[in-house]
């Protein structure tokens, strides 16, 4: 073989395997966005899912002993429970938006290995003449009263 | 006033650039003297002006001057004196302020430093490079005015985004753009090469120094954002391959594959065509980089949907690569190869693996960042690619990479022998065997981690024994250790400042093997007066307190931590709440070792104090990130002083 086809032979198996790395991590780590509807319509138990949609109002519990999180994501037309461990992130929220990745268990609950809330950048200043929420925070945990 | 102002500065820098760029270009044609003067006077004036856009908005965010609504968004009477400076930078149409400042830097320092030394290049070089700011100054006329007016003006502005009142983002933007808008400049000098037909060595000389200039930048603003991302955002991590990271990766990536390559055109007269390709590819990078992380099209913290700045972006782009590929083709004739490739055991063929690998990692990187836009627009499915995939193709790339980085600055040029191989490689390969099997006896179980740290300590064996070597020879000339060494760095500045950037390069991949396979962490609720244990860390929740601060109020725990060994000490997470924000915002505290990092962040409390969730990391090695960085500063430094053998 001639030196140059050596090279062009060594470069062409060294792009090969680099294409087939690439082919591989992308059909083992791909991830497939879904609303709970879609879910709903064609639940594949343990493969995992990014399921995104808003925290139902009212349904959102948290056990700080157990660290258990358990909330409904909705989009208006069919609504998942979702359990998660470990604390509700910063941006967390009932009704705002909530990506979760994770994947569908056949006892009937999404299990959520992260979650994601939706961060908004266009954050509003509070209305006129409302106190921001947090003062009463700050009382309480004085020990002021709060009436 | 200072809206209109701003604009018609704005405009005036803007009219300017295009007479420059226009001017310059009819210089070189004709050789009228008088139009290259007019150029520069042109490139002068804009930097005067935008220098001007910058004191503007400056004194308008300390004065509080909301009729500028970019000042209103991200200022509010609450802001501190320095948050209020860097909040020129904290959304788009500031940070298009500061990178067009940036580029008008960089053309007056080449029309100070090249209008002499460079008669025939310069007038083509001057023209890009002003080309290139009328974008950005076009951009900042049209679809992101940083001076907009904004009727009625309100009492109190919205506040600058809480994730950036922090120290790393008043550095982090600074140094990025300086490494986006310095590879202007190698860009322009290969576009000029190529216009006036000179595509030799001597630009490539000239604009080697440039691209580490600017690749140093970018290294240093990748470093200080993965401390930001590691200090303030909470998760423990410095890097999540976020599109926003891909962005400034992938020129990195391709600037460094440069760095490399020029060096065989230098020596053996080969690559040019590659060469050029890779310059164009590194600048159209840094556009198309913008353009992910600024039109919005990829949701993340530093995207700020904006109507129509991605179709700009998106139509520069596609000038600069089809204007700057059709001259490469149109100069085809003149990039043949003056040398051939003799040996596949070389020096050569070495830097050649190198970029096939650098350049398969930009490609992956793309691939990964793109491949959901994709498949979103034309399948209608929207599906993540996240870590997994990046460092599942990337991890066996980089680790070859390091491979590479011990063989190729002492294999042999041309044809190595077997006496250079067992000379320069011998002992390395058989240190880093050694230290595996030392590290694997310690209990090490991970492959990846172990195959890192053997190429770790082969190449940093391969560097010392070289340094050695060339030390002990200027030893026999009666100098001692420290006047040997010393002398050789500076002498050898190019070849010793490689070196010492590749062991920078070692130290971080060292921090990210140990890191990523020896960091353990723990969530837990604690009640008051409870102690938690990780790692040999005991932690210890002592209470709650609350406290209003300039403009935001804070939630602090306080926390003891011992760990049997020596006197404990305090941390204190907090959450802090801002008023234009609904949720709180978590503030970490830490303890930064050289093993390990104790690193806790505050969850959810309890109203009344009596308990609060956190989570405890002991994180290892991290610390040796930033330590590389500093080495790498130092390599760097070392490797762009004026070549001292050339000067001699």
């Amino acid at each position: 073989m001639s030196r140059r086809g050596k090279f062009a032979a060594g470069g062409l198996v060294i792009a090969a395997a680099i294409a087939y790395l690439i082919w591989a991590g992308v059909s083992q780590s791909v991830v497939y966005f879904v609303t709970p509807s879609e879910l709903l319509a064609a639940p594949t138990p343990s493969k995992t899912y990014r399921l995104g949609g808003f925290v139902q109002a009212g349904s959102l519990k948290w056990e700080p002993k157990s660290l258990d999180l358990s909330f409904t994501l909705s989009d208006g037309k069919a609504s998942v429970p979702v359990r998660h461990k470990g604390t509700p992130p910063d941006l967390f929220a009932e009704e705002r938006g909530a990506v979760v990745e994770g994947s569908w268990t056949t006892e009937g609950y999404f299990k959520a290995s992260l979650i994601m809330a939706k961060h908004s950048e266009e954050y509003k200043a509070p209305p006129d003449g409302a106190e921001p929420g947090y003062k009463e925070l700050i009382k309480s945990l004085r020990g002021e009263s709060t009436q | 006033m200072i809206p209109e102002l701003g604009y018609g500065a704005t405009v005036a820098a803007l009219l300017l650039t295009l007479w420059g760029t226009v001017a310059a270009a009819a210089s070189a044609r004709t050789g009228r003297a008088a139009l290259l003067r007019s150029g520069e006077r042109a490139a002068v004036g804009a930097f005067a002006l935008i220098t001007a856009c910058i004191a503007l908005m400056i004194y308008a965010f300390l004065a509080f001057d909301f009729s500028v609504r970019y000042v209103a968004i991200n200022t509010n009477l609450g802001t501190p004196f320095y948050y209020r400076v860097t909040a020129l930078w904290g959304a788009l149409e500031g940070s298009i302020v500061l990178w067009a400042w940036m580029l008008a830097i960089y053309t007056l320092i080449v029309v100070i430093r090249y209008r002499r030394s460079q008669p025939e290049l310069y007038p083509w070089v001057l023209s890009v490079m002003l080309g290139v700011l009328a974008f950005f100054l076009l951009i900042m006329t049209i679809p992101a005015p940083p001076f907009e007016r904004l009727t009625p003006i309100p009492a109190d502005g919205r506040g600058l985004n809480p994730l950036l009142q922090d120290a790393g983002m008043i550095t982090h933007p600074v140094a990025l753009y300086l490494g986006f808008t310095g590879f202007t400049v190698p860009f322009a000098f290969a576009m000029a090469a190529l216009i006036v037909r000179r595509t030799g060595e001597e630009w490539i000389t000239i604009t080697r120094r440039w691209t580490i200039i600017a690749w140093y930048f970018l290294a240093l603003g990748l470093l200080i954002g993965g401390w930001w991302s590691y200090h303030v955002l909470g998760w423990g991590g410095y890097w999540a391959w976020d599109p926003v990271e891909n962005a400034a990766f992938m020129p990195f990536l391709t600037a460094t594959a440069f760095l490399h390559s020029v060096m065989v055109q230098e020596r053996r007269r080969m690559l040019k065509l590659w060469n050029l390709s890779l310059i164009i590819l590194t600048f159209g990078l840094t556009i198309f980089g913008t353009f992910l992380t600024r039109s919005g099209i990829i949701g993340s913290v530093h995207s700020f949907t904006q109507g129509t700045i991605g179709y700009f972006f998106l139509g520069f782009l596609a000038l600069v690569l089809l204007g700057s590929f059709s001259l490469l083709a149109s100069r085809m004739e003149r990039l043949r190869a003056e040398g051939v490739l003799d040996s596949v055991v070389s020096r050569e063929s070495t830097f050649l693996l190198n970029n096939l690998f650098l350049v398969a990692a930009t490609f992956t990187v793309f691939f990964g960042t793109v491949f959901p836009l994709i498949s979103e627009a034309v399948r209608g499915v929207k599906i993540s690619v996240g870590a997994p995939f990046f460092n599942l193709v990337n991890i066996p790339v980089f680790l070859a990479l390091l491979f590479l980085m011990g063989v190729g600055p002492l294999i042999a040029w041309r044809r190595a022998s077997a006496e250079n191989l067992k000379r320069n490689f011998l002992k390395p390969v058989v240190a880093g065997l050694v230290a595996a099997a030392a590290l694997r006896a310690l209990g090490v179980a991970n492959g990846l981690v172990l195959t890192a740290m053997a190429l770790v300590v082969f190449v940093a064996g391969t560097i010392a024994l070289d340094l050695f070597r060339a030390v002990r020879a200027r030893r026999r000339s009666g100098d001692d250790w420290g006047a040997a060494t010393w002398g050789l760095l500076l002498r050898q500045n190019r070849r010793y400042g490689g070196f010492i950037v590749h062991l920078g390069i070692l130290v971080i991949a060292l921090g990210v093997a140990g890191s990523q396979a020896w960091s353990v962490q723990k969530e837990v609720t604690l009640d008051k007066g409870q102690s938690m244990e990780l790692a040999g860390y005991q932690v210890r929740f002592d209470g709650l307190s609350a406290s209003e601060e300039s403009n935001h109020a804070k939630v602090t725990g306080t926390f003891t931590v011992t760990n049997g060994r020596a006197g404990g000490y305090m941390l204190y997470p907090a959450k802090k709440f801002y008023a234009q924000e609904q949720n709180p915002i978590a503030y970490v505290d830490y303890r930064l070792g050289w093993i390990e990092d104790v690193y806790l962040v505050l969850g959810d409390f309890a109203r009344d104090g009596s308990h609060a969730t956190v989570k405890l990391q002991v994180n290892r090695m991290v610390s040796w990130l930033w330590l590389g960085g500093l080495v790498l500063t130092f390599g760097a430094a070392l490797a762009i002083l004026p070549d001292a053998r050339r000067a001699a």
